[in-house]
């Protein structure tokens, strides 16, 4: 599904040109359980920007689903990213003045969804969630891990192919961590793909697959 | 998506409430400010009408250029107007009423008080022309105008002064050096333009030619027939005085309308500059509101770059953010709106005789600039916000 083909990435500091990634090539089939691994500043997001189309690369090409999606328009990507990827944050980012279920449902408000629609598929994965208790309560109102499973929710919302996560369990204790890992991988199992970067070697093992980064290369 | 919008207006009150504030006084100063101009004006066309209708002004001397060499009229002097001037402009079949004016100031006593005011000669047409109304009595009696009969008409506080609130009617006062019964007593209209009629005292012309020894006529006051008869009656009313003139135009006519008009030019030049000027501050409140959104824009940085990461376009950003500083200014300039009309209401309670309401071409225009200035200023900061790239965005702190 996804293929990036002698991908670069370079970054300028002041007069510098410092390559984050160096001439990656990596192929991701469906429904795959992929997990990267490495020290900071390997690499590990910029590839996962890159392969969420959050980034361009500044060389090689990356075909998503047999599509060139390099040199897409940024509208273009922007349409790609909301039917298909579904992104989850080591800081979750939830919007702090919406309630649970308005997080949930602000993928398929920028899709102009109708409101019977968002209401009934929000509903349901906070159902499936178990957090319907929480469905109009405000992100400071609720734990590390309820806000890492709403925002996984809003992720999964759009039922995407591809599910990225960057991080998800980095600012959660062991006990969450684990919750938020097994209902990413619940999702796998329904047919997404799942990418996800980790510190924790822990979580990386349970993935099918292990991608270790080291200097912006595949180790 | 507009409730998106909405939404995020209502989470940030106080900076909300701010720009609302800042822009409703933007326009409720143009709605008060306009009011006033609008009031003056109106004060000042009522008054003219209240002058008389149909009216035109004659009076001695030239003032209007023609295509004459100059020096051809130099050292002209005109001739003065008289009362057989203003008698023969009624065979002018244009003409309703002439009311020849002569002007002066004289002391009126009576026992032992007295008091120093403007003394109006003229006939008894006067009271037609100007419009004027007695409280008690009769005004001057309608004989030839040419002779001198002793009697006046008093304004009504000239009357209060003189006699308090005993019999005014039938007694004799002196003004100057003559006795004159008083007839009349005009009601009370207060301020009429530049001649407050409550403080004068009106006799015939001919008397009033004998007690300031002046054989000329301040004005002629003619009232046309109608107000298409205005323009024929001009042009006939100099014809006739050029004929008793021995050929010289030498009087100038002029319409109330052509005052009026002058009047009305000039108070809406002044309603335009006020309203100009609070213009400044609505355009400053516009400035305002881009500030605030520049600040949105960076304080919701993160909030951009997830909107992004989760598929929204810089279109739909931009939108958003448009949405929100437009549906600010409408807010703003709804309550100021209100605001300003409040005021307006407030000023009239405190000014009766001003009437003071703010025109619908400032009502318009400053809600406009309002919605205008709100709308354009947000376009930069949301542009901005467009722009910004999603993994950047989401970086930072």
């Amino acid at each position: 599904m996804i293929r990036l083909e002698h991908v670069c990435r370079n970054f300028t500091v002041g007069d510098q040109i410092v390559p984050a990634l160096d001439d990656i090539s990596l192929e991701i089939g469906k429904g795959e359980y992929v997990s990267v691994m490495g020290p900071s500043g390997s690499g590990k997001s910029t590839l996962l920007n890159l392969v969420g189309l959050l980034d361009r690369p500044s060389s090689g090409a990356y075909t998503f689903d047999g599509i060139d999606v390099t040199h897409l328009t940024d509208a273009a990507q922007a349409l790609f990213r909301r039917e298909k990827i579904g992104f989850v944050f080591q800081f979750f980012h939830l919007v702090p003045r919406l309630t649970a279920i308005e997080n949930i449902a602000l993928p398929m408000l920028l899709a102009g969804m109708p409101r019977e629609e968002r209401k009934e598929r929000s509903g349901k994965l906070l159902h499936d969630l178990g957090l319907e208790a929480r469905a109009n309560h405000k992100p400071d109102q609720l734990s590390g891990g309820q806000r890492q499973r709403v925002a996984i929710a809003r992720a999964a919302v759009m039922k995407p192919a591809l599910l990225l996560a960057d991080e998800p369990t980095g600012n959660l204790d062991r006990a969450s961590g684990m919750e938020v890992v097994s209902l990413l991988e619940k999702l796998n199992g329904e047919g997404m793909t799942l990418v996800l970067v980790t510190h924790d070697p822990e979580i990386g093992r349970r993935a099918a697959r292990c991608i270790r980064m080291l200097d912006g290369r595949l180790d | 998506m507009f409730v998106f919008s909405l939404k995020s207006l209502a989470s940030t009150k106080v900076r909300t409430l701010y720009m609302i504030v800042a822009m409703s006084i933007g326009v409720a100063s143009v709605v008060i400010l306009t009011a006033l101009g609008e009031g003056a004006r109106r004060y000042v066309v009522e008054q003219f009408s209240s002058l008389g209708t149909n009216l035109l002004i004659v009076f001695p001397g030239r003032t209007e250029t023609k295509g004459n060499i100059p020096g051809l009229l130099m050292g002209e002097t005109p001739r003065d107007l008289t009362i057989e001037d203003a008698l023969a402009l009624l065979r002018s079949r244009y003409v309703k009423r002439v009311a020849p004016i002569t002007i002066g100031s004289g002391l009126v006593s009576f026992g032992h008080r007295n008091r120093e005011v403007p003394v109006i000669g003229s006939t008894s047409d006067m009271m037609a022309v100007r419009h004027m109304t007695l409280m008690q009595g009769k005004f001057l009696p309608d004989v030839d105008p040419r002779n001198a009969v002793p009697v006046c008409v008093l304004g009504a506080k000239v009357k209060d002064e003189l006699f308090g609130s005993s019999r005014a009617i039938g007694q004799w006062v002196r003004i100057a050096d003559r006795r004159f019964r008083v007839v009349g007593i005009l009601a009370s209209q207060g301020q009429s333009l530049d001649l407050d009629t409550d403080e004068i005292a009106v006799i015939p012309v001919a008397s009033a030619q004998m007690l300031f020894n002046i054989p000329s006529l301040f004005r002629i006051l003619v009232e046309a027939r109608s107000r298409e008869e205005l323009v024929p009656a001009q042009k006939e009313v100099l014809d006739i005085l050029q004929a008793r003139h021995e050929g010289e135009r030498d009087a100038t006519v002029i319409t109330q309308d052509a005052v009026l008009a002058t009047f009305d030019k000039i108070l809406k030049t002044i309603t335009l500059s006020v309203a100009g000027i609070a213009g400044i501050s609505l355009a400053v409140s516009g400035i305002l509101i881009m500030n605030v959104m520049l600040i949105a824009v960076s304080q919701r940085t993160r909030e951009i770059g997830l909107l992004k990461a989760i598929g929204a376009t810089g279109m739909t950003v931009r939108n958003l953010f448009f949405m929100e500083a437009a549906s600010l200014s409408l807010l703003g300039a709804t309550v100021g709106w209100v605001l300003g009309e409040a005021g307006v209401k407030i000023i009239s309670g405190i000014y009766p005789a001003l009437p003071a309401s703010a025109p619908w071409w400032a009502i318009g225009a400053a809600i406009g600039t309002a919605l205008g200035t709100g709308i354009l200023f947000s376009v930069l900061p949301a542009e901005r916000a467009s722009r910004l790239d999603p993994v950047e965005a989401l970086s930072r702190r």
